[in-house]
């Protein structure tokens, strides 16, 4: 049971924890909703959660919880760069079928 | 796969719903854009890492025109196409623009605004302006992967309403969603955090490439105050060029200028000016058209002798800005200085012996604006929490429109601070439905027939279409005025429609208090009520699919039998739709359902079967 970060993600994560000024960690989830079932969240922590489920990557903390580590177990979180774009990108070996663009998925 | 930015705790937006904004600097010499990322503050450049886009528009034949740094190189040699400096016509009429004589533009003298004549057909300053906002928009689009919720775009402080309606519509013309304008200097001081302070004086000294404007603010209870302008609209970076320039003239002792020598000398000056930000001496070398070669060191003291005197201009109306706001140099709590110029040492420290203060200067002065418009933008879009806002104004009965059944859909939640914009997708209720009316009501409660009724329009003109089909973004907008405009698009065709409305509107605060206690005490029954309207909906939903299903195919597919048994489950829920039982409709809603999988299946067998038999898909569908 597992969520781990890439070096180049932990390392951004941790220059907008840094520039942010507070925080503790990382949040990574799942919510029910999208036009394929499900839609990945991703958003800053200044308070853990009593349920919440703690990884440690390259430096960073991550928390999840219990129910969304059921979706998205053994999923690496990279930062790419496509384009002029840039941003996260869950690698998560669970997914069955995703919508055309990505955002939200099936398992 | 989407990319993904980090958001703030409980912010995450739902898939296709990310609320990204922008901010743009509109500048007279340059123009930038700057968003928000995962809690970062940052210009957005282009492909080739440039952050500034030279604000100049050169119009071709026919094709869409070229706009910054390649129309900025044929300035001199189509000087009638390429417009610079466009900023200075927004909102202004012919007359009112000082120094029109000496442009090289064919203006055209029309009512309100100035028009300029150039290959491409006669041009308004919105028009050219839109150019520009047009190339930072799709930019910001290319950076940002995804279409803009909307953008803040900067104005200079004195700007009035005609100025101001302008820049609106530029940015509307260019397809972008305007949240609001916002003054260059407050832009600047929100860049710097200033607003967290409660309560302060400011003074932004912004000087630009070609001009300059002093502007004192005052904060008070989080609202920034323009409470003094000044400036010199001819004064800015390129003077000091030129002082260099012509001093490199002088010193080569050169008999006759050339005007691609001119341009020449221009450019090394203003090289050799960025040099001496950070060392002592700028080295000057060109070889001139007449086959003469200057070779010259320029030292920091030299420039700085040269150009006092213009520093000493921007110092007199910094003065007078002072002496309007009826404050002296110890009232002011920070000065900001903005605009490429301001890098220089000497702008740096005449400022700071003036005001007997070090001035923040840790941003990019260039970029101040564009990052402050950018997180003004943010907040805006609804991407920060409640709490961290500072223009507390707030709605005070939630705002949203009527759909099917009679039923309330919040758009825009009470107590959303305002300016906000938000938009929501609906959809037809009926096959080939080309109308919709929107009834846009202010309320807590469930059914329109509890709230206040605000205003009705309708949108026409959707293409025939099956129900469900159609997207129609209805957008409501509340701007800081407390002015609500709601408007309705349909996304395939483009046709639109809009309204304004003053939502607060003789609503006393006892009145709004009585309405939200309605809400509390009848919050149990308006769920109720709710729940049977969409029921109720869905019902009617079902029986017009069905009733269409079986005009169409009920004789080809269905026997008597069959036929028989789907009409009357049919009929038994159009019964139960009269009376209240919300648990009688959906159990009858279900069997009917039943009743017509089997029909529902062999119309899909048949229609496959008809696509398989060659049979033409419009004949198929009709």
């Amino acid at each position: 049971m597992a969520i781990t970060l890439s070096e180049n993600a932990a390392k951004r994560v941790q220059k907008f924890l840094d520039q942010r000024g507070k925080g503790i960690g990382l949040r990574l989830g799942v919510r029910t909703s999208g036009c394929s079932g499900m839609a990945y969240t991703l958003e800053f922590v200044d308070e853990a959660q009593p349920e919440d489920l703690a990884f440690e990557s390259h430096g960073v903390t991550v928390l999840t919880d219990p129910k969304s580590l059921a979706f998205i177990d053994g999923t690496e979180l990279d930062f790419v760069r496509e384009g002029l774009n840039e941003g996260f990108k869950f690698n998560n070996p669970n997914v069955k079928n995703t919508c055309g663009c990505g955002e939200s998925f099936n398992i | 796969m989407a990319l993904l930015q980090i958001a703030e705790p409980g912010l995450s937006a739902a898939p296709h719903e990310h609320r990204l904004a922008i901010g743009i600097d509109l500048g007279t010499t340059n123009s930038l854009v700057a968003t928000v990322r995962s809690g970062e503050t940052a210009v957005i450049e282009d492909e080739a890492g440039r952050a500034l886009l030279p604000s100049v528009v050169r119009y071709m034949h026919g094709d869409s025109p070229e706009v910054g740094y390649e129309a900025q190189l044929r300035q001199s040699d189509d000087p009638h196409n390429t417009i610079v400096s466009v900023k200075r016509f927004m909102g202004r009429g012919l007359k009112d623009v000082p120094g029109a004589a000496a442009t090289p533009y064919r203006f055209v003298d029309a009512p309100g605004m100035v028009r300029l004549e150039t290959r491409a057909g006669v041009k308004s300053p919105v028009e050219v302006s839109s150019e520009i906002l047009k190339v930072l928009r799709s930019r910001a689009e290319a950076a940002l992967g995804g279409e803009l919720t909307g953008a803040v775009i900067t104005v200079p402080a004195y700007f009035d309403d005609a100025q101001r309606q302008a820049t609106k519509d530029a940015a509307r013309l260019a397809g972008l969603n305007v949240l609001r304008l916002l003054n260059e200097p407050t832009a600047a001081a929100i860049a710097y955090g200033l607003d967290n302070a409660s309560e302060g004086t400011f003074c932004i000294y912004d000087l630009g490439g070609g001009t300059f404007d002093v502007s004192i603010l005052r904060l008070r209870q989080g609202i920034f105050e323009v409470v003094a302008t000044n400036g010199d609209s001819a004064l800015g970076g390129d003077d000091f060029d030129e002082r260099i320039a012509r001093w490199a003239t002088e010193q080569g002792k050169v008999a006759e200028l050339q005007v691609t020598d001119a341009r020449l000398l221009l450019s090394l000056a203003r090289k050799a000016k960025e040099t001496l930000t950070d060392n002592d001496s700028a080295r000057i070398t060109a070889a001139l058209a007449s086959g003469q070669e200057l070779d010259l060191t320029l030292s920091a003291e030299t420039f700085f002798e040269l150009t006092a005197d213009l520093i000493a201009k921007t110092l007199a109306p910094t003065r007078r800005a002072l002496r309007d706001a009826g404050l002296g140099v110890e009232d002011i709590d920070g000065v900001v200085l903005v605009g490429g110029s301001t890098r220089m040492r000497h702008v740096r420290s005449a400022v700071g012996e003036f005001f007997e203060r070090e001035p923040l200067t840790n941003l990019d002065p260039d970029k101040v604006v564009a990052l402050g418009a950018a997180m003004q933008a943010n907040l805006l879009a609804g991407n920060r929490k409640a709490d961290d806002w500072l223009l507390l104004d707030v709605i005070p009965l939630s705002l949203g429109l009527e759909t099917m059944g009679g039923l309330a859909e919040k758009v825009i939640p009470r107590n959303a601070t305002i300016p906000v914009a938000r938009a929501q997708d609906f959809t037809t209720f009926k096959d080939g439905q080309t109308a919709m009316s929107i009834h846009v009501v202010q309320g807590e409660r469930e059914l329109v027939s509890d709230c206040r009724s605000l205003a009705r329009f309708e949108l026409r003109g959707i293409p025939p279409m099956v129900a469900g089909a159609a997207r129609i973004r209805v957008s409501f907008q509340v701007d800081a005025d407390g002015l609500l405009s709601v408007s309705a698009m349909e996304q395939t065709s483009g046709v639109q429609a809009t309204i304004e409305v003053k939502p607060s509107y003789g609503l006393s605060d006892d009145e709004i208090a009585g309405m939200l206690q309605d809400s509390y005490t009848n919050a149990q029954r308006d769920i109720e009520s709710r729940n049977l309207r969409e029921q109720r909906v869905d019902g009617l939903r079902l029986i017009e699919a069905t009733q269409a299903a079986l005009d169409q195919d009920g004789a080809r597919l269905l026997s008597d039998v069959e036929r028989i048994s789907i009409e009357r489950a049919m009929e038994t829920l159009r019964v139960l739709l009269n009376q209240s039982d919300y648990g009688a409709i959906k159990r009858a809603s279900e069997s009917l359902n039943r009743a017509t999988a089997k029909f529902a299946a062999r119309r899909m067998d048949a229609s496959i079967q008809s696509a398989l038999s060659g049979k033409r898909l419009d004949a198929l569908e009709a």
